[in-house]
């Protein structure tokens, strides 16, 4: 098992299996992109109590989602990086904070413009909107120890820590619904019940959430191959891949 | 539907496409910034590969 990591944690291997990957990833998430913005914006119907309003639902939710998957990506590749000592991990821990980052961002704009027609604020200090901002200092606070520190070996040792700390505030996130009295609702979709939520909602989310994935995934194989290049640049393989560059 | 009808979302159009365009916003600097760097670390290879063989 450790000896298959290495093998395909080798970055040389990943640049080049990623190299060929990345552009099927790049088509499908635009096609995800396209026909998920089309369900969700043209062809769902209105809701029969928010109106048109919970359209933001279909950019919200993915968002979200992606916050906390991004998490512990980034947690499960920083502790495998730590523990069994795989570059490749390091570097793909990296390269998902900022994406997840970006996630929480979005989730928490989008929900705060969401709020505000629905519940009448843009901000309350509830479980949920707290843990998600909680989250993204989490993400902020990764990404601070990763630049403070200029030897990467040292950087991805330090900021795991951080990183596998704060795996600890996902289920509160996820959790924070159903043990606290929110303003926000519990879950809609869950993996062992029946959807709450009628079917022409149900698709373009579904969609759209395949679509935030795909583009999480197509980012992370871009940064990371800039990663691999310039940690590896003093490497033959490196070099003869840069007289190829004109 | 027309299209006025479609942008005004039922009165919530400010609200549905200041959402949209936010997301829209991270997407594009999501997906821009990493190409930028992109090329930056290409050219760097590029021209260090360069500066190195001359010295041979």
């Amino acid at each position: 098992m450790i000896k298959y990591l290495h093998k395909y944690g080798a970055p040389r291997r990943f640049y080049a299996i990623s190299g060929r990957v990345l552009p099927w990833s790049a088509v499908i998430t635009v096609i995800l992109f396209v026909s998920g913005l089309y369900l969700g914006l043209y062809w769902a119907p209105p809701d029969y109590q928010q109106g048109d309003a919970y359209r933001i639902m279909f950019v919200h939710v993915p968002n979200a989602w992606m916050s906390m998957m991004a998490y512990m990506a980034l947690a499960l590749f920083a502790a495998a990086g730590y523990i069994w000592n795989i570059r490749l991990a390091d570097i793909l821990a990296k390269c998902t904070a900022p994406l997840g980052a970006s996630f929480t961002l979005c989730a928490l704009v989008t929900g705060s413009i969401w709020g505000k027609p629905m519940w009448g604020t843009w901000w309350v200090w509830d479980a949920r909107l707290t843990s998600e901002l909680v989250l993204f200092f989490l993400y902020v606070g990764y990404m601070a120890v990763q630049a403070s520190i200029e030897d990467p070996r040292r950087a991805a040792h330090a900021s795991a820590i951080v990183a596998i700390v704060g795996v600890i505030n996902v289920p509160i996130i996820h959790y924070s619904v159903y043990w606290w009295h929110t303003l926000h609702q519990p879950a809609s979709i869950t993996l062992t019940n029946q959807p709450k939520i009628y079917i022409t909602m149900l698709i373009p989310l579904i969609v759209m959430s395949l679509a935030f994935m795909f583009f999480y995934l197509t980012m992370l194989l871009v940064r990371a191959r800039n990663e691999i290049l310039v940690r590896e640049k003093d490497r033959q393989w490196v070099r003869n891949l840069a007289r190829k560059i004109v | 539907m027309t299209w006025s009808q479609f942008w005004a979302m039922g009165g919530f159009g400010g609200y549905v496409w200041s959402a949209y365009a936010f997301t829209a916003f991270i997407v594009t600097v999501n997906t821009v910034a990493p190409l930028l760097r992109r090329r930056a670390v290409r050219r760097q290879l590029r021209r260090e590969t360069e500066r190195g063989e001359e010295g041979l």
